[in-house]
Order: C-alpha cells, then structure tokens, then sequence
C-alpha cells in the first residue's frame, strides 16, 4: 500500500496546482470530443445510409435532371426489386437562415425502401391522400413547433413561386443515426404546378434510388444501369448511397481536415501544459528523489512515482472530461439545431479520448522521470542546502 | 520605484524549459486563431474583390446562385435594351448573357469528384471584368469547343491543364489558355463561348446577365426598374453584394468554428501559465522578501510578476503568429455550401489580425498572471524571509 499512498500524497501537495491541471485536461478533453463528434456527425449520413440502395443521377452533375421514363428502365435491369425517386426542391422557410431538406418524392415507392423513417400507420395514410401534404422529421418538427395539421409555406429557388404544403406527418428515426431533419413531400404536386409554369422543365427527375436484392452485386447492377443509358442525352452515374453521400463529404474535405488536425493540437497544447507542470514538479522534489535513492530505492522506483502521479492527474482528467462530453454535446447540438441531423458522442470518441488522456499523462512523464531516475544522490541532497 | 525589467527577463530565460512549454502553448492558441481570422479574410478578399461595384447582376429572384437561376431570352432582351448599360470603347454595349452550369470532374491530387462551376461568356462579359488576365496559352475562339481554365480550377482539376481535353455534355472540350483571375472566385470557373454552353447544355434560358451601368449612381433606379417590369421575374444585385451574399453561410461557419475553438484553447492556455506563475512566485518566496525588505512597495511586486506574464505571452503570440503567417503560402480550395461550386481561397494576414493575435496573446498572458501576482505582492516582509 506504500506506493500508491505515496502517488496520491504527492498529487494532492500543491492542491491548487493540481487542480488547475486537472481543469485544463477536462477542457482539453471535452473540446477534443466535440470536435471528433463534429466529424462524426458530417458523417453520418453515410454510415446512416443502405447497403442494398443505389443512388443513379446524371452523369454531367447533380444540376442536370434525367427523364422520368428512366424509371421503367432501371426496373427492367436484373437485379433491381424497386426504383424510386426525388428531387432537391431548395425552399427556403421564412428566411435564408433557416436551412433544412427538402425532397419531392414518389411516396408510394420511396417510404417502403426507407423503413428507417418511422411514421404512424394513420398519418401514412394521411400522407398518402393528401397531394399537398408532407412530412417532416421529428428534429424539425421540434426546431420550429410544427403540429401535424400547421401549413407550412417554402419560397422556391429552384422551383419559383411561393409553395404551401400541410403538414401530414412526423417521423421518427429508427436510429439514433437517422437523419431527423428533413422533409418529404408528393413530386406529382411539384411536376404538375411546374408543368403549368414552366412546360419545359416538368417530368424531369433529380435523383432515382434503386433498391436491390443482393448488396454484393451493386457494383455490377450499377454498371449495368449505367449501361442502358450510355451515349443517350443524360448519360448516368450509379452508385451505392453510401458511396454518394461519401462523395459530398469528400467536397468539403478540406474543412474535415482542419477540424480533424485542430482536434489533435488541443491535445498537443495540453501536453504542454501537463509536461510543465511535471517538470517543476519534479525539479522541486529533487532533494527528495536524492533521499529516496540514498535510502536504498532504485532510479526505478522514483520514475514509477513520476510517472504514477502523471498518469493518475491525466486520468482523474480524461475521466471527468468524458462526462461532462455528454452534456456539451447535448447544449452543443441544442445550439446549432439542424445543421447537423444526428450528433451523438460515439463510444469510438470516448475511447479516443480516454487513450488521448493517457498519451498525455504517459508523455508529461517522461523527461522528468528520465531525469530522477538518473540525478546523482550527492547533487539531489546538495540542492537542499 | 520599479522592479527593473532585466529582473524579469532574467527570470523567463533562467527557467528556460518552462518558459518554452508555456510559450510554446499559447503560440499554439494563437496559431489557431490566427489561422482561423486569416481564412475568413482570405475568404472575403476572394469575393470582395470578384465583383466590380459598377457591375450588375441580374438572376431570377429568390433563386440566390446563379446555377439556380434562369433568365428566359426573352427577358434577357428586355434587360438588354435598357438605357443605363454603360458602352465600350469599341462601341458595344457592356452586357453579358451567361449560362452557367455545375459540372462533376474529378480533382487531381485525389481523383474524387468535385463540383467545377462552367461558365459560357461573351467577349463583353470578358471586357466586363478586367481582373481577369490570360496567363498562358490564348482566349478560346468563339464558335468553337475552345475553353480557357481559372488558375485554381487547373490546378485543381485533371484535364484542365493548357493542350488538355476535357469531356462534358456529351462533347471534348481543348483547354487552349489559363486565365489569371487574380484571387477572385473566378479563378476557380472555365469559361467557355456562351451559345456553345446553350447548346452542348441544350439550355434554352441562360442563367444569369451581368452589364456595366452607364452612372453607377443610378442602380437603385435601375433596380426598381428591373423588379417593378412586369415580364421580368429578375432581380438586381450589385456584383460586389452578390457574391458577398453567397459566402455568408461559408464565412459564418468558419467565424463561429474558430472562435469557439479559440476561446475553448485559450482556456488550456490561460491555465497552463497560472501554474507557471504560481510556481515561480513559490520558488521566489525569499526573493521577494528581499525585495520588499530592500524598500520595493507591493505594487512594483505586482507589477514586476504582471510584465512576467505578459512577457510570456507576447513571446507565445510572436511564436504563433510567427508559424501562422508561413500559412499565406497554402491555398485552400473546398465547395461552398450555398453555391456547391469549389471555391479557391488563401490565407490572407492583414495588420489587424496580427495587432488581434498579439492582443490575444496578451490577454492570455494577463488573465494567467494577474492571480499568481496578486499572491507575490500579498506576501508579508517576515513569512516571506522565513521561507528562505
């Protein structure tokens, strides 16, 4: 029992020194956390995403539509039990600042091949009956207190005009990676209003999704989609959603990689911090290392009490950092509301910034451990003089 | 009477290792800040300067971008014939009717698809921004499959290289020159001959009009003018405003990202030179007895520890933004969220964010001294020699 209760002495000596480090390591950890969490939840729509859908959209860009009759194609192709589609519709509600999806989609078709959103069997029905009707997830329908029943007016910008739809619906994720934040409503409202307005830009499709039997043969079956419209006037582009949602990630990677190296300087600052603190702590218990050796105990054993108390503060940390994580991540998603669909501290995280703790702890230790283990007893016990 | 400053010097530079990792710290905070503030001013110098404040635009109202937008040809002829558009040299109206798509090309470095924006411009859209310079190569001809390539889009872009093709809309395109758009958003289109794009697109509408006003005084006239003509669903912008517009929700994001990770980081840093502070007012206890004994009043001890601290910083701030500036050599190129075009911007440090890091770094430096300070100067005469 003599090793650890020497540890624990030693850590809680200078009480406010201790204390301030400890602080600084919670903050440390609980940034570190938020920004891998912010990572995360960029990603999410892709981990969120099916293994048995494939996306195919025009191969020129997302800004070029295709044909509806693409759909009676893409049924035919072996392989594919189901083609659904959607458009990006781009409303803005009430102001720009309010940014949130919105899709017109085939809800017959789409709402079976994403069994994730969860909606109740009456207001399903609902939805289905009314053509200006629409859902929206829960996330939403909180951020800006929709009932099932409220109107809820976009102003296009792709589509112009003013557009009023009633509220159907509201879903729930069936995970906690399911993106709760956007809306649905019918494309025939959409196609037939725009048929009136702009003959030229009706029956055009922005996306269509494929549901497939077989995962392990998307890439074949996307090869064929792409196949039965080569060399026609909207040539397409197939792939697994995931591999599409991967595709806006990679857009704004250079923002990612920012936030993804600033996560590491954090840690590194803190390092700093941490390894001053054990040096000076140290250097003022030389004549006592020097002490320790003359009475017997080896270079050793007084590295292994540097480093013991390091770890432990680092530790007593990281711990506490972890759970404060929790609560700043739930003010934090509180704060930016929709901007990210799903924000949640992943386990992956924790561990993360439990070993970051440790490296940090491990690392403060280490030149002044080196130091003790090797101060020679004549010049330890001098200093005291 | 004042403690004189080389005791205070004297005392960072005996303590050296100390002194570095608290220095070394708060460099890093400021790196962080600085980094941030100079990718926001690089940002808006990048679209600042994309518009000329005599231009104006024109897109279909509310549609925000100009991919979004669409111009009908008729409507495109009434905005022509309207008296304010300013006239070249050559005698021409300056008035531009552009299309302007976004297409999939994969990048160089990685081969992932990113978003390019096309752009088909006439030889007055290319009079109405003189910013844009050919640097290699020559202009594409009108007429033909001749496009020319921004710095950054051929940089960043496989096949946009001069004597390279590109393929798109079911056509190969000869990339025959790179332009040298300054640092502006176009820097980052390819341009092309404009009915060429309408066709190979098979547009009927173009997306956007630009023209140069005759009297810039008159655009709000001009402006009510355009949105109060009933055949035109348009709306005016001025260049500079319309571009300012579309980096908001950019520029809002990186402002708030980097604050919060500012003042998150500062707080690691101001503890971290408390306990440097704290621990060198404990090793000084007899020193500072002394010093009392020897006549100096509490103040010049207070003063003394608070010119430590901020000596501290300062030597962190040079540090940080030391390592920030070497950062003006990088360019960062991602996609806008509100034009899902790639945009290319670099670092830009002006005197005012350096005059912020080092106010910054001070301020740390204050906020981490002014504790460990006022225990130095509380000290008693007799506890304090004691000590010793």
């Amino acid at each position: 029992m003599f090793f650890p209760q020497l540890v624990a002495r030693n850590a809680f000596r200078h009480k406010l020194r201790t204390l301030l480090t400890v602080a600084g390591i919670v903050v440390a950890i609980v940034a570190f956390g938020l920004l891998r969490t912010v990572v995360d939840a960029w990603y999410a729509g892709a981990n969120a995403s099916s293994s048995t859908r494939l996306v195919t959209r025009n191969a020129v860009s997302l800004v070029f539509p295709m044909p509806t009759t693409y759909a009676q194609k893409i049924r035919q192709v072996d392989g594919v039990k189901g083609v659904s589609w959607a458009n990006w519709f781009g409303g803005v509600y009430v102001t720009e600042r309010n940014f949130f999806a919105q899709f017109a989609i085939d809800p017959a078709t789409y709402l079976p091949m994403y069994p994730e959103f969860l909606l109740a069997d009456d207001e399903r029905r609902a939805f289905l009956a009314d053509r200006a009707g629409a859902i929206v997830g829960r996330k939403l329908a909180d951020e800006y207190g929709w009932k099932v029943g409220d109107t809820i007016p976009l102003r296009g910008t792709i589509f112009p005009g003013t557009w009023s739809f009633t509220l159907r619906g509201i879903f729930d994720g069936a995970e906690a990676s399911t993106d709760e934040s956007a809306m649905f409503f019918h494309w025939s409202y959409l196609n037939e209003t725009v048929r009136q307005r702009f003959p030229r830009r009706a029956d055009q499709i922005g996306v269509f999704v494929a549901e497939i039997h077989d995962p392990s043969r998307a890439a074949e079956i996307s090869a064929a989609i792409d196949a039965t419209f080569a060399n026609s006037l909207a040539e397409t582009l197939t792939e697994t959603e995931k591999a599409f949602q991967l595709g806006f990630i990679a857009m704004t990677e250079a923002i990612l990689l920012v936030i993804q190296a600033v996560s590491f300087v954090v840690i590194v600052i803190i390092m700093a911090v941490m390894a001053n603190t054990m040096a000076m702590t140290a250097r003022e218990r030389n004549a006592e290392y020097a002490t320790l050796k003359a009475l017997g105990f080896p270079g050793a054993f007084v590295a292994g009490l540097i480093v013991a108390e390091s770890l432990a503060i680092a530790l007593g940390g990281g711990l506490l950092g972890i759970a404060l994580t929790i609560p700043a991540a739930a003010a934090f998603a509180g704060a930016v509301g929709t901007l990210f669909p799903v924000f949640v501290v992943s386990g992956a995280t924790m561990l993360l910034q439990l070993g970051a703790a440790l490296a940090v702890g491990a690392v403060a230790a280490v030149a002044p451990a080196w130091r003790a283990s090797r101060v020679r007893i004549v010049d330890g016990l001098r200093a005291v003089a | 009477m004042a403690i004189p400053l080389s005791y205070v010097v004297r005392n960072l530079a005996a303590r050296r290792v100390t002194t570095l990792l608290t220095a070394g710290g708060m460099a890093l905070v400021v790196y962080v800040f600085a980094t941030v503030l100079m990718l926001a001013a690089g940002l808006e110098a990048t679209l600042v300067a994309t518009g000329h404040p005599d231009n104006v635009v024109v897109i279909r109202r509310s549609s925000q971008t100009e991919v979004q937008s669409g111009v009908e040809r008729g409507q495109a002829g009434v905005v022509e014939s309207l008296r304010d558009i300013a006239v070249g040299p050559d005698g021409s109206r300056l008035v531009s009717k552009e299309p302007v798509v976004l297409i999939n090309l994969p990048k160089r470095g990685t081969g992932k698809p990113s978003n390019v924006t096309i752009r088909g411009v006439t030889p007055a859209g290319i009079e109405l921004r003189p910013q844009v310079r050919l640097a290699e190569g020559r202009m594409f001809r009108p007429g033909t499959a001749e496009v020319v390539a921004g710095r950054a889009a051929a940089e960043g872009f496989r096949g946009a290289g001069v004597g390279e093709t590109l393929r798109f809309a079911s056509r190969d395109w000869t990339v025959v020159g790179i332009v040298d758009a300054g640092r502006t958003g176009f820097d980052s289109e390819i341009w092309g001959d404009a009915e060429q794009m309408l066709q190979a697109f098979r547009r009927g509408a173009y997306s956007s009009m630009i023209f140069r006003l005759a009297d810039p005084a008159r655009f709000e006239a001009v402006k009510r003018e355009i949105e109060a003509d009933p055949r035109l669903t348009l709306e005016a912008k001025r260049e500079t405003r319309f571009y300012a517009d579309q980096s908001e929700t950019l520029a809002r994001f990186i402002g708030i990202l980097g604050t919060s990770i500012s003042a998150i980081f500062s707080i690691g840093a101001i503890i971290g030179a408390m306990i440097t502070m704290y621990a060198s007012v404990a090793s000084r206890t007899a020193e500072i007895g002394t010093l009392r004994a020897l006549g100096f009043p509490r103040r010049a001890i207070l003063v003394a520890f608070l010119i430590e601290a901020l000596a501290l910083g300062l030597a962190g701030g040079a540090l940080g933004l030391a390592a920030a500036s070497f950062m003006q050599a990088f360019t960062i190129s991602t996609t806008n969220f509100q034009t899902f075009a790639e945009l290319a911007f670099s670092f830009t440090l002006t005197p005012q964010i350096a005059a912020a890091s080092l106010a910054f770094a001070l301020a740390m430096g204050f906020a981490g001294g002014f504790l460990p300070a006022v225990r130095a100067a509380r000290l008693s005469i007799v506890d304090a020699l004691r000590a010793a």
